[in-house]
Protein backbone atom coordinates (compact mmCIF):
# COMPACT_ATOMS: atom_id res chain seq x y z
CA UNK A 1 0.00 0.00 0.00
CA UNK A 2 1.46 3.73 -0.65
CA UNK A 3 1.17 6.09 1.49
CA UNK A 4 -2.24 7.57 0.10
CA UNK A 5 -3.58 4.09 0.40
CA UNK A 6 -2.61 4.19 4.37
CA UNK A 7 -3.62 7.80 5.01
CA UNK A 8 -6.62 7.02 3.76
CA UNK A 9 -7.34 4.18 5.38
CA UNK A 10 -5.81 5.34 8.60
CA UNK A 11 -8.47 8.25 8.81
CA UNK A 12 -11.08 7.05 7.78
CA UNK A 13 -11.20 3.88 10.84
CA UNK A 14 -9.62 6.69 13.02
CA UNK A 15 -11.94 8.78 13.06
CA UNK A 16 -14.95 6.32 12.96
CA UNK A 17 -13.49 4.87 16.75
CA UNK A 18 -13.08 8.23 17.70
CA UNK A 19 -16.58 9.00 17.93
CA UNK A 20 -18.26 5.85 18.90
CA UNK A 21 -15.70 5.01 21.68
CA UNK A 22 -15.33 9.08 22.49
CA UNK A 23 -19.00 8.99 23.79
CA UNK A 24 -19.39 5.99 25.57
CA UNK A 25 -17.90 8.12 28.68
CA UNK A 26 -19.96 11.50 28.30
CA UNK A 27 -23.06 9.21 27.74
CA UNK A 28 -22.47 7.55 30.90
CA UNK A 29 -21.50 10.52 32.79
CA UNK A 30 -24.74 12.44 31.78
CA UNK A 31 -26.97 9.50 32.88
CA UNK A 32 -25.32 9.69 36.68
CA UNK A 33 -25.92 13.48 36.60
CA UNK A 34 -29.37 13.39 35.83
CA UNK A 35 -30.35 10.35 37.81
CA UNK A 36 -28.74 12.24 40.91
CA UNK A 37 -30.43 15.25 39.86
CA UNK A 38 -33.58 14.08 39.52
CA UNK A 39 -33.10 12.48 43.17
CA UNK A 40 -32.40 15.45 44.76
CA UNK A 41 -35.03 17.19 42.54
CA UNK A 42 -37.91 14.51 44.43
CA UNK A 43 -36.17 15.43 47.67
CA UNK A 44 -36.14 19.36 47.49
CA UNK A 45 -38.07 20.63 45.08
CA UNK A 46 -37.83 24.06 45.88
CA UNK A 47 -34.13 24.32 45.14
CA UNK A 48 -35.35 23.16 41.54
CA UNK A 49 -33.80 26.51 39.89
CA UNK A 50 -30.70 25.82 41.54
CA UNK A 51 -30.33 22.01 40.61
CA UNK A 52 -31.74 22.58 37.15
CA UNK A 53 -29.15 25.07 36.14
CA UNK A 54 -26.44 23.30 38.11
CA UNK A 55 -27.36 20.29 36.25
CA UNK A 56 -27.76 22.25 32.91
CA UNK A 57 -23.56 23.37 33.66
CA UNK A 58 -22.36 20.24 34.71
CA UNK A 59 -23.77 18.65 31.48
CA UNK A 60 -22.13 21.09 29.21
CA UNK A 61 -18.86 20.72 30.83
CA UNK A 62 -19.61 16.73 30.76
CA UNK A 63 -20.60 16.79 27.05
CA UNK A 64 -17.45 19.11 25.81
CA UNK A 65 -15.48 16.20 25.91
CA UNK A 66 -18.09 14.32 23.60
CA UNK A 67 -17.55 17.34 21.81
CA UNK A 68 -13.81 16.95 21.01
CA UNK A 69 -13.97 13.93 19.92
CA UNK A 70 -16.67 15.03 17.37
CA UNK A 71 -14.33 17.54 16.33
CA UNK A 72 -11.44 15.17 15.84
CA UNK A 73 -13.69 12.71 14.04
CA UNK A 74 -14.81 15.61 11.60
CA UNK A 75 -11.31 17.59 11.12
CA UNK A 76 -10.34 13.85 10.19
CA UNK A 77 -12.79 13.91 7.26
CA UNK A 78 -13.36 17.05 6.09
CA UNK A 79 -10.37 18.63 6.76
CA UNK A 80 -7.38 16.33 7.10
CA UNK A 81 -4.05 18.38 6.85
CA UNK A 82 -2.26 15.02 5.70
CA UNK A 83 -4.71 14.22 3.11
CA UNK A 84 -4.37 17.59 2.07
CA UNK A 85 -1.06 18.22 1.74
CA UNK A 86 -0.84 14.16 -0.08
CA UNK A 87 -3.67 15.39 -2.88
CA UNK A 88 -1.73 18.45 -3.19
CA UNK A 89 1.23 16.08 -4.58
CA UNK A 90 -0.37 13.85 -6.42
CA UNK A 91 -2.23 17.23 -8.28
CA UNK A 92 1.34 18.69 -8.97
CA UNK A 93 2.29 15.04 -10.06
CA UNK A 94 0.02 14.68 -12.47
CA UNK A 95 -0.08 18.54 -13.92
CA UNK A 96 3.90 17.91 -14.81
CA UNK B 1 -20.19 20.36 2.93
CA UNK B 2 -17.85 22.89 4.05
CA UNK B 3 -16.69 22.69 8.06
CA UNK B 4 -17.06 26.46 8.49
CA UNK B 5 -18.59 29.44 7.27
CA UNK B 6 -14.99 30.76 6.79
CA UNK B 7 -14.54 28.98 3.73
CA UNK B 8 -17.69 31.11 1.74
CA UNK B 9 -15.89 34.33 0.66
CA UNK B 10 -17.80 36.88 -0.99
CA UNK B 11 -14.90 38.87 -2.03
CA UNK B 12 -11.62 38.98 -1.46
CA UNK B 13 -9.25 41.79 -1.95
CA UNK B 14 -5.09 40.75 -1.55
CA UNK B 15 -5.06 38.95 1.80
CA UNK B 16 -8.43 39.98 3.15
CA UNK B 17 -10.98 37.79 2.51
CA UNK B 18 -14.42 38.45 3.28
CA UNK B 19 -16.08 35.29 4.40
CA UNK B 20 -19.44 34.55 5.45
CA UNK B 21 -18.27 34.29 9.53
CA UNK B 22 -17.21 38.04 9.19
CA UNK B 23 -20.51 39.32 6.94
CA UNK B 24 -22.90 37.23 9.44
CA UNK B 25 -21.46 38.60 12.33
CA UNK B 26 -21.74 42.15 11.47
CA UNK B 27 -24.99 41.63 10.34
CA UNK B 28 -25.94 40.36 13.95
CA UNK B 29 -24.47 43.28 14.89
CA UNK B 30 -26.09 45.85 13.12
CA UNK B 31 -29.37 43.75 13.90
CA UNK B 32 -28.60 43.84 17.97
CA UNK B 33 -27.57 47.49 17.85
CA UNK B 34 -29.94 49.22 15.65
CA UNK B 35 -32.65 47.49 17.13
CA UNK B 36 -31.66 48.50 20.52
CA UNK B 37 -31.29 51.97 19.87
CA UNK B 38 -34.90 52.03 18.03
CA UNK B 39 -36.47 50.48 21.18
CA UNK B 40 -34.87 52.51 23.39
CA UNK B 41 -35.14 56.19 21.82
CA UNK B 42 -38.36 56.67 23.72
CA UNK B 43 -38.33 54.57 27.20
CA UNK B 44 -41.41 55.35 29.85
CA UNK B 45 -41.07 54.27 33.16
CA UNK B 46 -45.23 54.38 33.81
CA UNK B 47 -46.64 51.34 32.83
CA UNK B 48 -47.68 51.83 29.49
CA UNK B 49 -44.64 51.09 27.19
CA UNK B 50 -44.27 49.22 24.49
CA UNK B 51 -43.67 46.03 24.00
CA UNK B 52 -40.16 46.00 22.61
CA UNK B 53 -39.33 47.76 25.34
CA UNK B 54 -41.11 45.21 28.01
CA UNK B 55 -39.09 42.52 26.08
CA UNK B 56 -35.85 44.17 26.49
CA UNK B 57 -36.53 44.55 30.31
CA UNK B 58 -37.30 41.03 30.36
CA UNK B 59 -34.67 40.17 29.41
CA UNK B 60 -31.89 42.31 31.02
CA UNK B 61 -33.74 41.75 34.72
CA UNK B 62 -33.42 38.00 33.60
CA UNK B 63 -29.88 38.10 33.14
CA UNK B 64 -29.31 40.42 36.38
CA UNK B 65 -31.10 37.67 38.35
CA UNK B 66 -29.31 34.97 37.09
CA UNK B 67 -26.06 36.73 37.63
CA UNK B 68 -27.13 37.63 41.36
CA UNK B 69 -27.92 33.65 41.65
CA UNK B 70 -24.40 32.76 40.75
CA UNK B 71 -23.53 34.35 43.39
CA UNK B 72 -21.76 38.45 42.45
CA UNK B 73 -23.77 40.88 44.95
CA UNK B 74 -23.65 43.54 42.48
CA UNK B 75 -25.18 42.52 38.55
CA UNK B 76 -24.62 45.46 37.33
CA UNK B 77 -20.77 45.34 37.00
CA UNK B 78 -21.16 42.68 34.95
CA UNK B 79 -23.90 42.86 33.18
CA UNK B 80 -22.53 44.73 30.16
CA UNK B 81 -19.91 41.66 29.36
CA UNK B 82 -22.60 38.67 30.22
CA UNK B 83 -25.24 39.83 28.90
CA UNK B 84 -23.82 40.86 25.38
CA UNK B 85 -22.02 37.37 25.27
CA UNK B 86 -25.53 36.06 26.11
CA UNK B 87 -27.40 37.90 23.17
CA UNK B 88 -24.55 37.43 20.77
CA UNK B 89 -24.10 33.62 20.83
CA UNK B 90 -27.95 33.21 21.19
CA UNK B 91 -28.96 35.39 18.53
CA UNK B 92 -26.38 34.06 16.64
CA UNK B 93 -28.08 31.14 16.93
CA UNK B 94 -31.57 32.26 16.52
CA UNK B 95 -31.15 33.38 12.99
CA UNK B 96 -30.81 29.88 11.71
CA UNK B 97 -34.60 30.30 10.76
CA UNK B 98 -33.37 32.92 8.38
CA UNK B 99 -32.69 31.28 5.10
CA UNK B 100 -29.05 31.39 3.91
CA UNK B 101 -27.48 32.45 6.96
CA UNK B 102 -24.88 30.11 9.07
CA UNK B 103 -24.36 30.54 12.79
CA UNK B 104 -20.92 32.68 12.70
CA UNK B 105 -20.25 30.85 15.85
CA UNK B 106 -19.78 27.75 13.84
CA UNK B 107 -16.57 29.08 13.21
CA UNK B 108 -13.74 28.34 15.37
CA UNK B 109 -12.11 32.33 15.04
CA UNK B 110 -15.17 33.65 16.45
CA UNK B 111 -15.60 31.19 19.58
CA UNK B 112 -12.14 31.87 20.10
CA UNK B 113 -12.19 34.89 20.26
CA UNK B 114 -15.25 35.22 22.37
CA UNK B 115 -13.29 32.86 24.87
CA UNK B 116 -10.10 35.40 24.36
CA UNK B 117 -12.10 37.80 25.70
CA UNK B 118 -13.27 36.22 28.81
CA UNK B 119 -10.08 35.17 29.54
CA UNK B 120 -9.23 38.74 29.48
CA UNK B 121 -11.98 40.09 31.09
CA UNK B 122 -11.51 37.22 34.18
CA UNK B 123 -8.48 39.30 35.28
CA UNK B 124 -9.93 42.76 34.98
CA UNK B 125 -12.50 42.55 37.20
CA UNK B 126 -10.84 40.30 39.46
CA UNK B 127 -8.17 43.32 39.96
CA UNK B 128 -10.50 45.92 39.78
CA UNK B 129 -12.68 44.47 42.75
CA UNK B 130 -9.50 43.17 44.96
CA UNK B 131 -6.67 44.78 43.73
CA UNK B 132 -3.63 43.70 41.69
CA UNK B 133 -1.25 41.88 45.11
CA UNK B 134 -4.75 39.65 46.58
CA UNK B 135 -5.90 38.63 42.87
CA UNK B 136 -2.29 37.17 42.16
CA UNK B 137 -2.18 35.84 45.57
CA UNK B 138 -5.09 33.99 44.92
CA UNK B 139 -3.45 31.94 42.71
CA UNK B 140 -1.32 30.36 45.54
CA UNK B 141 -4.34 29.25 47.27
CA UNK B 142 -4.49 26.72 48.55
CA UNK B 143 -0.85 25.78 48.81
CA UNK B 144 1.98 27.28 46.59
CA UNK B 145 2.31 23.55 44.82
CA UNK B 146 -1.17 24.51 42.77
CA UNK B 147 0.49 27.58 40.98
CA UNK B 148 0.74 25.47 37.73
CA UNK B 149 -2.37 24.12 38.37
CA UNK B 150 -4.01 26.98 38.34
CA UNK B 151 -2.32 28.73 35.75
CA UNK B 152 -3.01 25.42 33.25
CA UNK B 153 -6.97 25.30 34.31
CA UNK B 154 -7.30 29.17 33.25
CA UNK B 155 -5.90 28.77 30.15
CA UNK B 156 -7.76 24.99 29.44
CA UNK B 157 -10.62 26.45 30.72
CA UNK B 158 -10.67 29.10 27.93
CA UNK B 159 -9.85 26.26 25.53
CA UNK B 160 -12.44 24.57 26.51
CA UNK B 161 -15.04 27.08 26.25
CA UNK B 162 -14.30 28.07 22.65
CA UNK B 163 -14.21 24.18 21.66
CA UNK B 164 -17.42 23.40 23.26
CA UNK B 165 -19.46 26.31 21.73
CA UNK B 166 -17.51 25.80 18.00
CA UNK B 167 -18.05 22.00 18.47
CA UNK B 168 -21.84 22.44 19.14
CA UNK B 169 -22.65 24.80 16.20
CA UNK B 170 -20.59 23.27 13.88
CA UNK B 171 -22.08 19.74 14.28
CA UNK B 172 -25.73 21.06 14.38
CA UNK B 173 -24.96 23.00 11.17
CA UNK B 174 -23.37 20.14 9.89
CA UNK B 175 -26.19 17.13 10.45
CA UNK B 176 -28.36 19.55 8.81
CA UNK B 177 -26.30 19.56 5.47
CA UNK B 178 -25.74 15.52 5.76
CA UNK B 179 -29.54 15.11 6.39
CA UNK B 180 -30.72 17.19 3.77
CA UNK B 181 -28.69 15.19 1.08
CA UNK B 182 -30.14 12.14 2.65
CA UNK B 183 -34.28 12.52 3.74
CA UNK B 184 -34.62 16.27 2.28
CA UNK B 185 -38.59 16.57 3.70
CA UNK B 186 -39.12 16.39 7.11
CA UNK B 187 -36.35 15.11 9.36
CA UNK B 188 -34.08 18.33 8.76
CA UNK B 189 -36.94 20.51 10.57
CA UNK B 190 -36.84 18.56 13.60
CA UNK B 191 -33.11 18.44 13.05
CA UNK B 192 -32.99 22.29 13.04
CA UNK B 193 -35.40 22.72 15.83
CA UNK B 194 -33.00 20.47 17.88
CA UNK B 195 -30.19 22.89 17.01
CA UNK B 196 -31.96 26.02 17.87
CA UNK B 197 -32.51 24.39 21.06
CA UNK B 198 -28.39 23.60 21.66
CA UNK B 199 -28.01 27.27 20.34
CA UNK B 200 -29.81 28.31 23.24
CA UNK B 201 -28.74 25.99 26.06
CA UNK B 202 -24.85 26.99 24.63
CA UNK B 203 -25.33 30.51 24.18
CA UNK B 204 -26.68 30.51 28.39
CA UNK B 205 -23.69 27.66 28.86
CA UNK B 206 -21.22 30.25 28.02
CA UNK B 207 -22.45 33.45 29.66
CA UNK B 208 -23.04 31.30 33.13
CA UNK B 209 -19.51 29.40 33.19
CA UNK B 210 -18.59 33.62 32.29
CA UNK B 211 -20.18 34.57 35.36
CA UNK B 212 -18.81 31.64 37.38
CA UNK B 213 -15.46 32.55 36.60
CA UNK B 214 -15.68 35.92 37.18
CA UNK B 215 -17.13 35.48 40.38
CA UNK B 216 -14.32 33.09 41.60
CA UNK B 217 -12.14 35.79 40.59
CA UNK B 218 -13.49 38.65 42.64
CA UNK B 219 -14.69 36.69 45.49
CA UNK B 220 -11.47 35.79 46.58
CA UNK B 221 -11.19 38.40 49.36
CA UNK B 222 -14.68 37.42 51.06
CA UNK B 223 -13.85 34.22 52.11
CA UNK B 224 -11.78 34.85 55.16
CA UNK B 225 -13.64 35.56 58.56
CA UNK B 226 -13.11 39.06 59.39
CA UNK B 227 -12.05 39.93 63.28
CA UNK B 228 -13.94 42.62 64.21
CA UNK B 229 -17.08 41.14 64.42
CA UNK B 230 -16.58 39.69 67.43
CA UNK B 231 -19.44 39.69 69.43
CA UNK B 232 -17.03 40.72 72.40
CA UNK B 233 -16.30 44.40 70.78
CA UNK B 234 -20.15 44.97 69.79
CA UNK B 235 -20.63 46.60 73.53
CA UNK B 236 -17.99 49.20 72.87
CA UNK B 237 -19.71 50.51 69.95
CA UNK B 238 -22.55 52.96 71.46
Amino acid sequence: MDSMTIIAVASIITAGFTIAIGVIGPSLGEGRAVATALTSLAQQPDASATITRTLFVGLAMIESTAIYCFVVSMILIFANPFWNHVIAEATKAVGK
Amino acid sequence: MHLSPDEIIFWQIGLFKLNATIAYTWGLMAVLVVGSILVTRRLSKDLQRSRWQNLLEIVVTGIAKQIKEVGMKQPEKYLGFLGTLFLFVAMASLFTIVPGYEPPTGSLSTTAALAICVFVAVPLFGIEENGLEKYLRAYLKPTVIMLPFNIISELSRTLALAVRLFGNMMSGTMILAILLTITPYIFPIAMSALGLLTGMVQAYIFSILAAVYIAASTQVSKQKPEPESDPESEPAEK
